[in-house]
Parts: structure tokens; C-alpha cells; sequence
């Protein structure tokens, strides 16, 4: 057995509803599945944001001080904290006037991961890549 | 025969996702193949115990009670159940509470897998 990508596609704009949480926090659960598996077995998440998706990888979210609850803003931090690769989708971006410098990073934190601006066509090839992929 | 686990994260009241998901397992289940099932989100609620069944609402128990005599391995999200009020003791007698590594693990493991988002 061996390792095997995983590929998680977030689609949805941030809090309509509670899919790109959940798709966050089920990808960053990766870092505790050792131990259900056997030894030299494992998942890599790849999380894919895509559509009004990439909508959760604006900075500045006050989820907490709106909603009372923690913002896919820390998520994200927390994900790239824990060394999980971010696909955000350039064109899609670029549909929504959204420039790189607007986009979360976990500089604070010191993470050394950043969100990875990427063409349509390497998200295909992540997902074609990915022996399951997960919707959210 | 195969491994098929299906996540369903849609509610069983107000949506006909979960109902698709319990009777897609059924379908695998009496086919022979070995089904795991992880709810999640407003999911969490088709497994608790003593539904009414009334025939305007979707209903789960009765099949979640077949699954497990059939070896179907079904886990809720604890997180998810406990932010619904929902207990563990108020569960359908069999179902895991685990976290969501159990579903990545479960994956891994599976031939296909089924992934049932939320509304």
C-alpha cells in the first residue's frame, strides 16, 4: 500500500453554507489518519478552490465578530500551517477581478505553504491525479 | 467485491440526498459489497434513535438498523452531532462517534467512493 492524493474541490462561496468549512477541516484531519491506517499508508489532500469558491480566499474575514464562529479565513491559515497544498483557480480569479495580493496567507503564523494561483487546466490534472476526489 | 464508502452531509428532513445515499447502500449492501457510511453536517441527524415515521418525511432508522445487522460500519461526526444537540445516547445503538479522520481512513481503504455534500 502507499500514499494516495486526495483530491478536495470547494466550490461554494464562503458561509452560504457550511460545505467549504467542512471541506477545510476534513482535509486538515489528514494530519491525525495515521493512525487508522497501516504503516507506510496515508492521504494527501489537495484542496482545489474553484467557481465562487475561490471567494473563501479572501483575507479579512469577520466571521467571528458576525457570525460567532471560527472564519474559513483561520482554516485556511491553519491548512497551510500544517503543510496541505491550496489550488486556487487563476481564471476564475480573474472572473471575479480578485488580484493575489488580496488573497489569504499564513505569514503570521509561519507557515511556509502559500495559496498556489493555478490554471484551470492543473486543477484538472490534480483531480485526474487523485484517486478520490471530494465535493464541497 | 468492492469497498464503497459514501459520505452524505445532506439532512434527512428537507432534502432527498440522504434517502439517495440509504437506498444507493442498500443496492451495494444486497449486491455484496461491503458499504461504509460517514455522516456529516445536518447528516448527523438520520442517526438518531426513535424517529416517528410519518409519511410526509424522509425516515432512516429502519434502514440504519439493517446496515449495522449486515456488518454496514455507519459513524457520525461528533463535532457535528454534538452542535446539533445531539447525544450520543439518543443514537441509533450501533453507530460510531468518531472524528473525520475515521472518513479519510475509510477511503482510503475503499474502491469508490460516494461523496453527498450539504445543501
Amino acid at each position: 500500500m502507499s500514499v494516495i492524493d486526495l483530491g478536495f474541490l470547494i466550490q461554494k462561496p464562503p458561509y452560504k453554507s457550511e460545505t467549504s468549512t467542512l471541506g477545510l477541516t476534513h482535509a486538515i484531519s489528514y494530519q491525525v489518519v495515521d493512525m487508522l491506517l497501516e504503516e507506510g499508508q496515508g492521504v494527501v489532500p489537495k484542496v482545489c478552490f474553484v467557481g465562487e469558491g475561490v471567494l473563501n480566499c479572501l483575507k479579512g474575514h469577520k466571521a467571528m465578530e458576525h457570525y460567532g464562529v471560527t472564519s474559513i479565513e483561520t482554516h485556511i491559515k491553519n491548512a497551510l500551517l500544517v503543510d496541505l497544498d491550496l489550488y486556487v483557480c487563476k481564471e476564475d480569479l480573474e472572473r471575479f477581478g480578485i488580484s493575489e495580493d488580496r488573497l489569504i496567507d499564513a505569514d503570521d503564523m509561519g507557515a511556509e505553504k502559500k495559496l498556489q494561483i493555478v490554471p484551470f487546466s492543473e486543477i484538472q490534472n490534480i483531480l485526474n491525479n487523485s484517486k478520490h476526489i471530494l465535493v464541497f | 467485491m468492492g469497498v464503497l464508502t459514501i459520505g452524505c452531509f445532506a439532512s434527512l428532513v428537507g432534502s432527498k440526498s440522504l434517502d439517495f445515499c440509504l437506498k444507493l447502500a442498500k443496492a451495494a449492501v444486497d449486491k455484496g459489497h461491503k458499504v461504509n457510511i460517514w455522516l456529516s453536517s445536518n447528516g448527523t441527524m438520520s442517526a438518531k434513535a426513535n424517529q416517528k415515521h410519518l409519511k410526509d418525511y424522509s425516515h432512516s432508522e429502519k434502514y440504519m438498523k439493517e446496515f449495522l445487522e449486515k456488518g454496514v460500519e455507519i459513524c457520525e461526526c461528533e463535532a457535528c452531532a454534538l452542535a446539533r444537540g445531539i447525544q450520543k445516547s439518543e443514537a441509533i445503538e450501533g453507530v460510531k462517534w468518531d472524528a473525520m479522520h475515521w472518513y479519510l481512513a475509510k477511503i482510503y481503504n475503499s474502491d469508490r467512493v460516494i461523496h453527498i455534500g450539504g445543501e
